[in-house]
């Protein structure tokens, strides 16, 4: 009888504790709730200030397919758009296989020691430096030293190196994400290194990968400062040559060394403008990154989801 | 009592094994491996009956800072698989494996069972077929599947996934074929039809398994060790392992009273 009530009591003492300890949660969970939305919110209004006030540029198809001009009404941003897309191929040719098989290497086949470390380390940082130093390096070593000029060719190198440690990390993430036991089964019907990297890691390893490519791309889009920094014109009144032509070999690589600009630029050289005319043309030009920059990563979350539901380790 | 006349496949010979760290997991094994027999390895959990086991297929050479001495020799051709002149992956070609958890490649049934073919180069389309059906039927796995081959492996239960996963290991006509605890993550259902089936692959091949389940190794071996501590405290003939250990160790452990 003793026992019984003071058990009964113990149990109300453990139910207010869980309570007390339970609130916790509670107040950590709308603490960063109230974070996020702060966060989203904030982006949001800038997105919407864009459109706005870019509105009247986004709604007319003149806006996509004129060049630049010196009356704000007639300027475009066909060169910025074609630009921008150019370097982006050169970006990704010089990025992603370079990066993949970085990554692999360093992986798979780079013996544990100190110069793995130091390499290791090293990669992890090169992520966090300034783009503007990816643009100085690139000023010394293409342009002057390799002579590339200020070219198509020259900024898609620059931005390459730039995400070059993003597509590395990335790879390196998704290749860990293999389970071990996937990895033995290869081996233990009679694999070779090779097989067991070319035929399952890497093959189930492909969602991460392009995830990570594709959001290194998408910050790639955005940069100025290191296209900036190579000298990129601001004014481009003409398209480069285009790469496919109508005789034999039908590959043109004139392009390679054109002249450019790309999106970002555009909008900086706009936004520098005094008259307020030309400030609808960067906000519209503002609101066309976000949404190419959002589309990229919109499209690398649906590729994971497709690849995890295919591909689920137990 | 042993029998003399069982040819012997492969034999440990005073097999030592340390681990990158130092830890000395294997102290001077010797067993034999007799020939289209199912040798059982026991032991508590640590006892290093794993470690002895991915010693036959070289498993500890994907880990850097591992190191073998002794031989495990296989036979008739006396090659010490162990030997630093010997592939690894010779090796695998001739010793195949189970693992603990059935691992299927996230690819169809019949690319599962095709694999170790299509790395010994086999492009020839009519004998990988003939040779993933005759595998999977020596699995047991063939009427469950032989409609849906190129569904992907994940969808099969965790039993059919480990008689897959054996399927995959038996399509490469291995000479002996390890099984690391291949029944510790089925239910009783699937463990007695993998029991069955290995019981049925001893007529094809020499089998090594490591079970933590002693009733198993009862029920399916035909020879016994037991290991503790990374030495190897008895062999024998699974019967007499089991009603008459001549160790004191080995009958506490058998009869639950250790382990």
């Amino acid at each position: 009888m003793n026992t019984e009530a003071s058990t009964l009591k113990d149990l109300d003492a453990v139910r207010s504790m869980i309570k007390r300890h339970k609130l916790n949660d509670y107040l950590f969970g709308a603490v960063g709730l109230s974070f996020i939305m702060l966060i989203l919110l904030t982006l949001l209004v800038l997105f919407i200030d864009l459109i706005m006030d870019g509105y009247p540029k986004l709604m007319s198809w003149d806006f996509f397919s004129s060049f630049p001009s010196r009356r704000a009404a007639n300027a475009g941003l066909l060169s910025a758009l074609v630009g921008s897309a150019l370097v982006m191929i050169i970006t990704f040719v010089s990025a992603v296989p370079m990066g993949v098989a970085a990554a692999i290497y360093l992986e798979e086949y780079a013996k544990k020691n100190w110069l793995s470390e130091v390499i290791e380390v090293n990669v992890t940082n090169l992520a966090a430096v300034p783009s503007i130093i990816y643009g100085l390096l690139a000023l010394g070593l293409f342009v002057y030293i390799l002579d590339f000029g200020t070219s198509i060719l020259t900024a898609g190198l620059t931005l390459g190196l730039l995400i070059l440690p993003v597509v590395i990390v990335a790879t390196r993430e998704a290749i860990r994400g293999i389970p071990v036991a996937i990895r033995e089964a290869a081996y233990a019907v009679g694999a070779t290194k090779w097989q067991v990297v070319s035929q399952h890691v890497v093959r189930y390893a492909t969602g991460g990968i392009l995830t990570g490519v594709i959001i290194g791309m998408a910050r790639a889009i955005g940069e100025t400062a290191p296209v900036i920094t190579i000298g990129a014109l601001t004014f481009i009144a003409f398209l480069p040559p285009s790469p496919v032509t109508t005789s034999a070999p039908f590959l043109n690589f004139d392009w390679l060394w054109s002249g450019f600009t790309v999106l970002p630029i555009q909008m900086f050289s706009w936004l520098s403008r005094p008259g307020a005319d030309f400030h609808v043309n960067a906000a519209a030009a503002g609101a066309v990154i976000i949404v190419v920059t959002l589309l990229m990563n919109g499209i690398a979350i649906k590729m994971r989801y497709n690849i995890r539901k295919k591909i689920k380790w137990q | 009592m042993v029998t003399v006349t069982t040819p012997l496949k492969a034999e440990s010979r005073d097999l030592n094994f340390i681990y990158n760290g130092g830890i000395h997991a294997l102290k001077g094994i010797n067993m034999p491996l007799y020939e289209k027999k199912i040798t059982a390895l026991i032991g508590p959990s640590g006892c290093g009956k794993s470690t002895f086991l991915r010693c036959f297929n070289r498993m500890h050479d994907l880990y850097p800072g591992n190191k073998y001495q002794g031989q495990i020799v296989m036979h008739p051709d006396n090659t010490n698989v162990l030997d630093a002149g010997v592939d690894p992956i010779e090796v695998r070609m001739r010793i195949s494996m189970v693992f603990q958890k059935p691992n299927p490649f996230p690819k169809s049934i019949y690319e599962n069972v095709a694999y170790g073919l299509r790395v010994r180069g086999e492009r020839n389309k009519r004998i990988i077929d003939d040779k993933v059906e005759e595998a999977l039927k020596g699995a047991a796995i063939w009427d469950e599947v032989k409609d849906r081959l190129h569904d992907l492996a994940f969808n099969l239960s965790g039993g059919q996934q480990q008689r897959l996963c054996i399927a995959r290991a038996l399509a490469t006509d291995p000479e002996i074929m390890l099984f690391d605890e291949p029944t510790s993550a089925l239910d009783p259902i699937a463990t007695a039809n993998i029991e069955e089936l290995m019981t049925e692959l001893r007529d094809k091949l020499t089998i090594l398994v490591v079970t933590h389940n002693m009733q198993q190794a009862a029920r399916i071996s035909d020879y016994t060790a037991y290991m503790y501590l990374g030495e190897m405290v008895e062999y024998g003939d699974t019967d007499r392992i089991f009603t008459n250990p001549t160790q004191k160790e080995t009958e506490d452990y058998i009869t639950g009273k250790f382990g």
